[in-house]
């Protein structure tokens, strides 16, 4: 029964509901052997009852007889034995768990709080069905893959309501986690939903990369030209993989704060104590703390410790970890005028979306974590004050603020999400328009109290038990959720539930490929949408 | 346990010709005893009655199963005395003593299992038991297809008192099947039938589905 009948072959009919309850899922007798076999966990299906529609998910499926005996009574029976038990004796049962009801004329989907009737007809969902639960695709909403079994089907995500909240993308090593969150970027910036800031540890969003199948996907760069800046820590990678970057990030040793430290303590080996002589010498130096303390000559630090009241030992080993930020080619004595973090801002101002590469600063995730969180501390500030002033003024709000991290436990772990500026913007910065889109393969190790604040869940595949409770926790009905997570292909499958999504969807994640360089409206890859050259705060928000 | 064969064969024997009304094939009985779900039939003719499981019209609405086939003395006060010590065979026995003919008699017991009303067959029971003396027809091949499309009327014979009941479900789509142009389809789809009536006992369903001549 479709809303508007248009369905070519008409409604499937799967069987029919025979019992089961809202918390449990429905049980739907399926009737035939093919609907055995068709009915696959995570399908969508609807249930007509007499006033109300209802839009559920299969998340179990049961071989059933309603003789416990069968099993011995059939010893020896043949074929037609089992032709003439199946579908009468032995049967099969798909749990549908309930999510939307639809009434008919009424408004759009509202989660089901109710259930159909005893044997009411249970149907596979249509294309209809689904553009009528997920949107169609419009300026809010961005394709973002199908449903199992509909590749026709359009699944569409409401971008705005996505970038109200913190994000994640999750998923083991090599499942597609990169080409979402190239689809959820590209989206977000082709619709204006939001203003990006991506702290691009493997250097794959901002200028063409090489998939682990060869495949070389675009970069936002490439996709949207200079409407995205691409800022580097590492010039020279950069210039070897042909990529066109705007600025060069040069960070000042007089730019880091203790606070950057206590973030940096784990992967630095600085004990708490180590940290808080850092809040010291930030006390006794002022601005140029950490410079001036690396220049201390070992002699010096013995009269330096004496002086603070410290421990000689604490201070020299303290020294010896910090010295390894001089290591880094981006770090500069003193920063010029215009520093790095001063032109992200600048840039993010004027409505330009900024990945940042960390090229061959990649793998270390001291730089990583030391650049994200230096520069996320200045947005904070700086956004708060802009909130708050536009709030005093009545003026409009700023542009919200996607911050996507990559590696997201490293900053978000419960040792350090207390302390970090990521834990604090995924607990309230809401309100200040700056979330996090979290890409991450261990999502265990984010802070739990952080990741009941993640509005929409992307998951891919995940083996670890620890990482799939992580994961569902909070999630409603989680236990059959979990059932439908174990199940997923190890490549371009995704489940999707939370904020932004009328229900939790598998989804099979559209291609990266030349038809959606087309859809972004990239010149030379068919029409454009918008001018993707020219951009402007009018153009884009105007 | 008789094979598959086709259910008028047995019963041709000489008798008079029907009315115009009735089926093509001969009536080879006539209704003795009745009520809405049994009736008690004698054979015109010693041994003269059709194997068990036939489908049988009972006059010219009501369709009943062979549920028993039985011969005893016509008379229950004098029993059947042993006459055969002095011959050489059987058929001498019956040809010696042709009075056996009129002394014993073959009565078969039916099972109802449908009427037909208007042209169109319900399979459950008639608002009335036949009347005593209506005749007895096995069915043809076409009443056969016809009455047995739907096999619902399986209900009745489980549900019938009688011990032999399975046996009786088994012989009677034993005897129907040959008249389907896919016996096996047939067979399949009351088997089913009975499945859904006994779903809390599927030995019993496959103890009914040996006795079919169906893999």
């Amino acid at each position: 029964m479709t809303t508007n009948g248009t369905e070519p072959d008409g409604p499937v009919r799967i069987g029919a509901v025979v019992g089961g309850s809202l918390s449990r899922g429905l049980d739907v007798r399926l009737e035939s052997a093919q609907a055995v076999e068709d009915v696959k966990v995570g399908t969508f299906v609807t249930v007509q009852g007499k006033f109300n529609r209802f839009f559920g998910i299969v998340t179990d499926l049961l071989l059933d007889s309603s003789d416990p005996r069968m099993a011995s009574a059939i010893a020896g029976g043949g074929p037609a034995l089992a032709e003439a038990l199946s579908g009468t004796t032995a049967y099969s049962t798909a749990s549908v768990t309930p999510m939307l009801t639809m009434q008919a004329g009424g408004e759009g989907p509202q989660p089901a709080r109710s259930m159909p009737p005893h044997f009411a007809n249970a149907y596979r969902a249509s294309n209809d069905d689904v553009a009528a639960v997920f949107g169609s695709e419009d300026a809010r909403h961005i394709w973002i893959g199908s449903p199992l079994d509909m590749e026709d089907t359009r699944v569409c995500l409401n971008l705005e309501e996505f970038v109200k909240r913190s994000n994640g993308v999750f998923g083991k090593s090599g499942s597609g986690k990169s080409f979402l969150t190239r689809i959820l970027l590209a989206g977000i910036l082709q619709r204006g939903a939001a203003i990006n800031l991506v702290f691009d540890m493997h250097s794959e969003y901002g200028w063409q990369s090489t998939s682990e199948s060869g495949y070389a996907a675009k970069g936002l760069k490439q996709l949207f030209g200079s409407r995205v800046s691409v800022f580097t820590l590492d010039p020279a990678s950069s210039r070897r993989r042909g990529a066109s970057t705007d600025y060069d990030v040069v960070i000042g040793f007089d730019e880091i704060e203790p606070d950057d430290i206590a973030v940096l303590a784990s992967t630095l080996h600085v004990t708490d104590l180590g940290v808080q002589s850092c809040y010291t010498l930030e006390r006794r130096f002022g601005r140029n703390w950490l410079l001036e303390f690396l220049g201390h000559s070992q002699e010096d630090l013995a009269s330096l410790a004496d002086s603070m009241g410290e421990n000689a030992g604490t201070l020299g080993a303290l020294r010896r970890r910090l010295s390894q930020l001089q290591r880094f080619g981006f770090m500069s004595e003193r920063s010029t005028g215009g520093s790095a973090v001063r032109q992200v801002l600048e840039h993010l101002q004027d409505n330009r979306h900024v990945v940042l590469e960390f090229g061959g600063f990649g793998d270390n995730i001291t730089a990583y974590l030391l650049v994200a969180n230096l520069i996320t501390r200045r947005i904070h500030t700086e956004y708060r004050e802009r909130t708050e002033a536009a709030l005093a003024e009545g003026r409009p709000q700023p542009t919200p603020l996607v911050i996507t991290i990559e590696e997201a436990h490293r900053f978000l772990d419960p040792g350090v999400a207390g302390q970090t500026i990521f834990g604090t913007i995924a607990r309230e910065m809401r309100k200040y328009r700056v979330t996090l889109l979290v890409v991450d393969q261990r999502p265990s190790g984010i802070d739990g109290e952080v990741l009941s604040q993640v509005g929409t869940r992307i998951v891919c595949q995940l083996d670890n038990d620890r990482d799939v409770d992580a994961v569902l926790t909070g999630a409603p009905g989680a236990r059959e959720l979990r059932t439908v997570l174990s199940r997923l292909e190890s490549q371009q499958q995704s489940l999707m539930f939370g904020h932004a999504l009328p229900m939790p969807v598998v989804v099979r994640t559209r291609a990266y490929d030349e038809a959606f360089y087309a859809d972004m409206g990239v010149p030379g890859h068919g029409a454009a949408l918008g001018t993707a050259s020219t951009p402007s705060r009018s153009d884009l928000f105007g | 346990m008789s094979t598959a064969q086709p259910a008028s064969s047995p019963s041709a024997a000489a008798g008079p010709a029907l009315t115009a009304a009735e089926s093509g094939l001969p009536k080879f009985g006539e209704v003795v005893e009745a009520s809405v779900d049994r009736v008690v039939g004698q054979c015109h003719t010693l041994y003269g009655a059709p194997p068990l499981g036939t489908l049988v019209r009972v006059g010219s609405s009501l369709f009943a199963v062979v549920d028993g086939v039985s011969t005893a003395a016509l008379d229950p006060g004098r029993r059947v005395i042993a006459r055969g010590a002095e011959l050489a065979s059987e058929s001498d026995v019956y040809a010696e003593n042709p009075q056996l003919e009129r002394l014993l008699r073959t009565d078969v017991t039916l099972t109802v299992v449908g009427h037909e009303e208007g042209g169109r067959f319900f399979q459950h029971l008639p608002p009335l038991p036949p009347r005593i003396h209506t005749f007895l027809y096995a069915c043809s091949g076409a009443e056969v297809r016809a009455f047995m499309e739907r096999s619902d009327w399986t209900a009745l014979v489980l549900a019938s008192a009688l011990p032999t009941a399975d046996d009786v479900l088994a012989a009677a789509l034993r005897e129907a099947a040959p008249e389907f142009d896919d016996p096996r389809a047939f067979l399949v789809q009351a088997c089913r039938a009975i499945a859904a009536q006994l779903p809390t006992d599927a030995a019993r369903l496959a103890a009914i589905m040996r006795r079919l001549p169906v893999e």
